[in-house]
């Protein structure tokens, strides 16, 4: 009997065991995960910010400096110290963001996830993102070894923090998922590189666009989707004299587009990543100095993808945000200079139809056949044998779709030409900038930048303002890359770059001011095609008129116009739609709402109502207005707001406005501004019956989320900001202006920085998200910028980076 | 003393020093040594090493949260979906340490009966 119950206490000890030790579905292990001595409760702290650490391979001392907002004021002897420190630093606070985003970029989420993540790896891989990532190194080992030297101390600073980590105190996420940092490496940059290529460079619509034309043909194509709008504000001022340029535009060669058939294409980013910057001259500001802006408008996650940090060495002293992973600070300033980006938008993708031989070794080109390269990406599955996924690369990039993903042609595929491909040395022009002394030098780190083009606003303590839009550019002919080409005709290819230095710029323009908000770059004068396919039409507009409206500008004015909520393309609409729409038939409900939005001023304040009842309105006439283009067996794509309106004012009888369904109708933009208002006032009072109210920032609901998912325990929400995309204040309910900075021209430079999150990634911290209530109020942080390594009173805490002896 | 308070004493003081080398269940560990050596009778071979690690992780949990203003354990209460309670958290984790030393107590009873014929 007793070994009998032996027996059944073992068993039951060991399931016991068993049970705390696993982790089952999405619950982590247990016993590992709440143990005090461990787990999570061990993460019930903020990160210490004093003492002394060793760190092998510093050759000097460095004094980090922490604020009241755990900025870290670093102060290393040399650049290769501050980098090594800026990686420890970066590692400490922001671990599992910093290599998570890499596992991201890399297709490698498989690995923590399983099976669920393998079509996005799979997409990820075939991008070529880690092909691009190893050509960034290629290109470096052989152009630049200092930039890459600096790229191995910040990985040796990142694996100092790593190495001296106990696991008892891996960031909670480690514990959650059950595994376990591995060691950084330049590679790892280079990935987190290629990431913010994809986030600002990784937009495209050709396979979508080829769809279109096939179905409506080219006329009402261009109808849709022009090259230019009626009317352009753009980044480099209309009147600007361009005949210095004497490389003429690539000349248009015969050649069509390739009509097929594409019905599904590859995830892509977010279609509001953009920004704003703008910057005015020491004549146009009220003090005297320069006053630069910049607010990025990025998907609003937790931790954020911003860490500020101060980084100097005796030779130069930056101050800004950098981004975990990346060297230097991205968007910010020095003793002398300030600067910032925006996306410049450019369609630097194009896609190639790919004809194979039989057994898919070789492809047709010039009339002859040519080897493809074969890339086999290996993914690891959690829980499951190694995913082996072949990838084709031809001379133009890697055949994304082809019989294995997407599409079930053996025998054709489509390749990706993506600028992103072609190596280059983006680390190095933020390395530049951050010592830069003036113009001249802001033009020189300018030189190494290739990809995502970027609008690069300049203001100097000198009094100057800059804007260079910035990137490596195919000298395309006219309407090249816009559709499907044919992968075996040479003159497909691209033929030549633009020359930087004609690359679109401005400095000291007359205005007295620089502006860029991901609209056109230049008006139709500029001799080179810079066709895009989603160029911003709104909050260019409302920020030129702004610094048109008065003579002189303050600090106080540019706080204002971050936080403008103007709706002009609102403006633009509802008045047109309130005095041709039939009002007779409007219910007493349907009055009331018609009512509010009469009332409107056309802000997005919080407390609106008019706001969410033209998200409605618009959302259901803009659906009815395109059904023409909705279906389940093609990838298609809808014109923009712009156009949209552009065509419902001008063009109120087409065949578009017809809605397909009601075959014994023919509706015209009057009838379908009633119909999308009828339905959307019935929505409308759903939600005012569900939540109470559909003012502003209820029904918008701004979010913050956690990079897992949105895990909810980690991210925040309801949070009461107003805005919307295509507003200056850009905040829509999870994207929106994810840094938002002022730096006045003072010597040394004033600077207001504030971000929706925290400086700590660690969910325990109350640095974790303390930011998001000021941020949502549009106030914004002083930066403490320190002159010297001497403490001044809001240090709350010093540490010190100490060589390792006896190495 | 009673056998009960040694045990208990005994079960706690192994689980502290043995958590400075062992994982978590080191717990497990320490309940069952000192049930090999300590044999109790009835339930008290269940509850002595539960109350035992029951005192030691909803202690060492509530410095170390109360410390942090519960910020994480708030959290976590939310993500494992028990109302985003941290006293519940911490009384969850008591239990689940307590539980796992209890019935290792019982193992460790049962192979002092087997092997060390202790009653």
């Amino acid at each position: 009997m007793k070994y009998v119950t032996l027996v059944i206490t073992l068993v039951l000890t060991l399931t016991i065991f068993y049970v705390l030790n696993t982790k089952m579905g999405s619950l982590p292990p247990l016993g590992q995960f709440l143990n005090p001595v461990s787990g999570i409760w061990q993460n019930e702290t903020d990160e210490s910010i004093s003492g002394a650490v060793s760190i092998p391979g510093l050759t000097d001392k460095v004094t980090v400096h922490y604020d009241e907002q755990l900025i870290p004021h670093v102060f290393a002897q040399n650049e290769h110290d501050l980098y090594k420190a800026q990686g420890y630093i970066t590692a400490k606070h922001r671990l599992w963001q910093l290599e998570f985003q890499t596992h991201a970029a890399a297709g490698r989420l498989s690995e923590i996830f399983g099976e669920g993540a393998l079509t996005y790896d799979r997409t990820e891989r075939r991008r070529g993102m880690g092909y691009g990532a190893e050509q960034v190194i290629a290109y470096m080992k052989q152009h630049d070894p200092e930039t890459l030297g600096f790229m191995q101390d910040y990985a040796d600073g990142v694996n100092a923090y790593i190495d001296q980590l106990h696991p008892n105190d891996y960031p909670v996420e480690y514990k959650l998922l059950d595994y376990t940092p591995e060691r950084w490496s330049i590679k790892k940059s280079s990935l987190l590189l290629m990431y913010m290529t994809k986030t600002l460079a990784g937009y495209d619509d050709d396979l979508e666009y080829t769809n279109v034309l096939r179905l409506i043909g080219k006329e009402n194509f261009d109808l849709l989707f022009p090259d230019f709008f009626d009317s352009t504000d753009p980044v480099i001022p209309s009147n600007t004299d361009w005949s210095f340029i004497d490389v003429p535009q690539t000349p248009l060669p015969a050649s069509k587009a390739v009509l097929d058939t594409i019905p599904e294409t590859i995830a892509k980013p977010h279609p509001d990543n953009g920004s704003n910057n703008w910057a005015i001259s020491d004549k146009k500001s009220a003090t005297g100095n320069a006053i630069l802006a910049n607010d990025p408008h990025l998907s609003l996650n937790l931790p954020s993808i911003w860490f500020v940090m101060q980084l100097s060495t005796p030779s130069h002293n930056a101050f800004g945000a950098t981004i975990p992973g990346a060297l230097g600070v991205i968007s910010g300033f020095n003793q002398h200079i300030a600067w910032g980006e925006t996306n410049a938008t450019r369609d630097v993708i194009d896609w190639y139809k790919i004809k194979f031989n039989d057994d898919r070794t070789q492809y047709r080109y010039d009339n002859q056949w040519k080897d493809v390269m074969v890339r086999v990406e290996d993914i690891k599955v959690k829980g499951r044998e190694n995913f082996k996924d072949t990838v084709l690369y031809t001379h133009h990039g890697p055949v994304v779709y082809d019989v294995n993903f997407k599409s079930d042609n053996e025998r054709s595929g489509y390749a990706m030409r993506w600028i992103a491909h072609d190596g280059g040395n983006n680390q190095k022009t933020f390395i530049e900038l951050n010592k830069a002394k003036n113009y001249d030098d802001y033009v020189n780190a300018l030189q190494h930048w290739n990809a995502p083009a970027q609008n690069f606003v300049f203001a100097s303590t000198q009094g100057n303002i800059a804007l260079w839009i910035q990137g490596k550019f195919a000298n395309k002919w006219e309407g090249q890359g816009k559709f499907l080409m044919d992968g075996s005709k040479p003159e497909n290819d691209w033929q030549s770059y633009i020359p930087k230095r004609f690359n679109a710029h401005t400095k000291n323009p007359e205005r007295g001011f620089v502006s860029s908000a991901n609209q056109h770059p230049v008006d139709e004068n500029y001799p080179y095609y810079v066709f895009n396919d989603r160029y911003e039409t709104y909050r260019n507009r409302v920020i030129n008129d702004f610094f048109a409206s008065k003579e002189t500008f303050s600090v106080q004015d540019f706080k204002d116009l971050h936080n403008n909520n103007y709706n002009l393309k609102a403006a633009e609409l509802v008045p047109y739609m309130l005095e041709h729409m039939e009002t007779s038939s409007l219910s007493e409900d349907e009055k009331t709402i018609y009512n509010e939005i009469k009332a409107w001023d056309f802000n997005n304040d919080i407390n609106e109502v008019g706001p969410s009842i033209w998200r409605q309105w618009y959302g259901k006439l803009y659906t009815m207005l395109w059904d023409e283009l909705d279906s389940d067996t093609m990838a298609l794509t809808k014109p923009k707001t712009y156009q949209t309106i552009y065509i419902l004012k001008n063009y109120g009888n087409h065949e578009f406005m017809d809605i397909v369904e009601t075959k014994d109708k023919t509706e015209t933009a009057k009838d379908l501004f009633l119909l999308a208002f009828k339905a959307a006032a019935k929505r409308l009072k759903e939600i005012k019956e569900k939540d109470g109210d559909y003012t502003w920032a209820n029904y918008k609901g701004t979010h913050i989320g956690h990079l897992l998912q949105g895990l909810p325990a980690f991210s925040r929400f309801d949070i009461p900001i107003g805005g919307d995309r295509n507003i200056v204040n850009a905040t829509s309910e999870d994207h929106g202006p994810s840094w938002r900075m002022i730096v006045e021209m003072t010597s040394p430079p004033t600077g207001l920085g504030i971000y929706p999150g925290g400086q700590s990634g660690n969910p325990g911290s109350k640095y974790y998200d303390n930011f998001i209530d000021d941020w949502a109020a549009g106030t914004y942080h002083s930066l403490n910028f320190m002159q010297s390594d001497q403490k001044t009173t809001d240090i709350i805490g010093s540490q010190t980076l100490k060589p390792k002896q006896n190495e | 003393m009673s056998k009960n308070r040694i045990n208990f004493i005994a079960t706690l003081g192994l689980a502290i020093l043995l958590s400075f080398v062992l994982p978590w269940w080191s717990i497990m560990i320490a309940a069952l040594l000192s049930a090999l050596s300590i044999p109790l009778q009835k339930a008290a071979v269940f509850f002595i090493p539960f109350l035992a690690i029951v005192v030691f992780w909803i202690l060492y949990c509530f410095i170390l949260s109360s410390a942090n203003d519960f910020i994480l354990a708030k959290k976590i209460a939310q993500l494992l979906q028990i109302g985003g309670n941290p006293y519940l958290l911490i009384l969850l984790t008591g239990i689940i340490g307590g539980v796992a030393a209890g019935i290792s107590g019982i193992l460790g009873k049962q192979l002092s009966v087997v092997f060390l014929h202790k009653k």
